[in-house]
């Protein structure tokens, strides 16, 4: 177990340095760069914006119900669901949901094109498939993921108030005042490390599981669930060293 | 010309290839055959260096191939054309791009030099006017033609074919021995054929190497097959019960 987890270690460090190569050709994976662009962002723009608009929803629906008979104002509201959204909600969620659909479809994808010999008949053509398969996806995902995080915060951050305000749990001028209060810049900054950590994270793993796989249709499903369990364990991993390292 | 020396290749301990030497020569189809298990995948694999042999050496012409770094590596791949058994056909790219893609990857030809170089391939293969069609929407036949054309259009010096005829009913695959063979011997290349199809050793089989149990244990050309008392060969070539009663019949009309 142990010797395997060291194993597999090695092969994705080996796989990563040999992904980052001078392109054989700059044209080439530029297009398949944009390729993946569209894919990832166009691809999850629906399901991003229906989680985000759920997660604002139900946080600011919680928190009115537990601050309801306090004595903490209840403009807080907005106040939290913002900041839930940017710090957690926005980069942690929509990246372990990017892991399901956008890592198991790259695990699945580059492990289809390993088992149909598409993977050797490039080598033989004498291109860095690593490279090749591996650079425009993590560079696609480095680039999109965070614009649909930010899109997932502001979706959210609409959701709270679409939840709270109609239903008469605050006033309009309420939820935005705790939009406005108390803002940190450095939550941005905090929000976009984490998202574009994790685009890495996502995409590589997912990459590396796709990349190694054997023959058989059971090993396809295998390493496209690994994709996903991997992503989301390390994501998780990741937001927790994140935190502590910009917070601490 | 290439030249397999001593190759040996073992998985974990399964000892595949057993110390086999050989010599490809250019402008003749050098076939591989032998039963399933033979070891004719594996040794095609570690001459086209997909795979790294446990000992041995493969040389393309003078040049060590796993001797020399990744850069010399790659060019001598940019030499090389294959013909998967499957075709490996990128199921997200036309014909057309099929064909283009060692050419937009490798060169710097204009989008009309890549096209025509495209087209010739193409009509060389008999496709003339299938260029917007995806892999999906073509037969095997088609997709094995589509292969070839990929696999010739840098116009490489080796050519590796993976049984090109698997799958395919036997008009086609003869069209595609010929096609090989007429290919070979205009382009003076070196062309290596891993099969177990009958018509093509009888067709096409300019050198045959016969493998068993990762050895190799016959070798010679087409006509030297039905003349040989190799006992392996002739179980091997006469395995289908249509060729024994054709061999017998031969045999009782002198």
């Amino acid at each position: 177990m142990n010797f395997n987890l060291f194993y597999n270690f090695g092969r994705y460090m080996i796989m990563m340095r040999s992904a980052f190569s001078k392109p054989e050709k700059l044209s080439m994976y530029w297009k398949e760069t944009l390729r993946q662009m569209d894919d990832i962002g166009v691809g999850s723009l629906i399901v991003v914006a229906l989680i985000s608009i759920f997660i604002g929803a139900v946080t600011a629906l919680q928190f009115a119900y537990q601050l309801d008979g306090t004595l903490v104002p209840r403009y807080y509201i907005g106040y939290i669901v913002r900041d839930l959204a940017i710090i957690e909600s926005a980069p942690t969620i929509t990246c372990l949901v990017l892991a399901g659909k956008v890592g198991s479809n790259m695990a699945a994808e580059i492990g289809g094109m390993r088992q149909k010999e598409h993977i050797d008949a490039m080598e033989i053509m004498g291109v860095n498939t690593t490279a090749y398969l591996i650079l425009p996806r993590l560079i696609a995902a480095i680039v999109v993921i965070p614009l649909l995080v930010t899109l997932s915060a502001y979706i959210a951050i609409i959701g709270g108030y679409i939840a709270t305000v109609p239903v008469g749990d605050l006033t309009s001028e309420e939820y935005v005042r705790g939009l406005r209060s108390f803002f940190v810049p450095f939550n941005i900054v905090m929000m976009y490390v984490k998202a574009a950590t994790f685009a890495f994270i996502l995409t590589s793993v997912s990459c590396f599981q796709g990349y190694y796989v054997s023959n058989g249709s059971i090993e396809l499903g295998k390493a496209s669930t690994n994709a996903v369990v991997y992503s989301n364990i390390l994501i998780l991993l990741a937001d927790y060293l994140i935190v502590l390292l910009l917070t601490g | 010309m290439i030249r397999a020396e001593n190759i040996f290749k073992s998985f974990d301990e399964a000892e595949v290839l057993k110390g086999i030497s050989m010599t490809f020569e250019q402008g003749k189809n050098n076939l591989i055959i032998g039963r399933s298990g033979a070891g004719k995948t594996v040794l095609l694999k570690i001459l086209v260096g997909l795979f790294e042999p446990t000992a041995g050496n493969v040389w393309y012409d003078k040049r060590d191939f796993f001797a020399l770094d990744k850069k010399a590596k790659r060019a001598i791949r940019m030499e090389v054309g294959m013909l998967f058994q499957g075709s490996a056909l990128f199921d997200s790219l036309t014909v057309e791009e099929n064909v283009m893609f060692p050419l937009d990857m490798f060169t710097n030809w204009t989008k009309k030099e890549k096209l025509d170089r495209v087209n010739y391939c193409l009509e060389r293969v008999e496709l003339v006017g299938a260029n917007d069609k995806y892999p999906s929407e073509t037969s095997g036949g088609m997709q094995k033609r589509v292969g070839i054309a990929r696999a010739i259009v840098l116009q490489p010096k080796y050519l590796f074919c993976d049984e090109p005829n698997s799958g395919l009913d036997p008009k086609t695959a003869l069209l595609i021995d010929e096609l090989i063979q007429s290919i070979t011997v205009e382009n003076n290349i070196t062309t290596i054929i891993n099969t177990h199809d009958m018509n093509s050793v009888m067709g096409i089989g300019d050198n045959i190497a016969l493998l068993h149990l990762g050895k190799l244990v016959w070798t010679g050309n087409k006509d030297e097959v039905l003349e040989s008392d190799n006992e392996l060969l002739q179980k091997f070539i006469f395995a289908s019960p249509f060729l024994q009663r054709l061999r017998d019949a031969a045999i009782q009309h002198g």
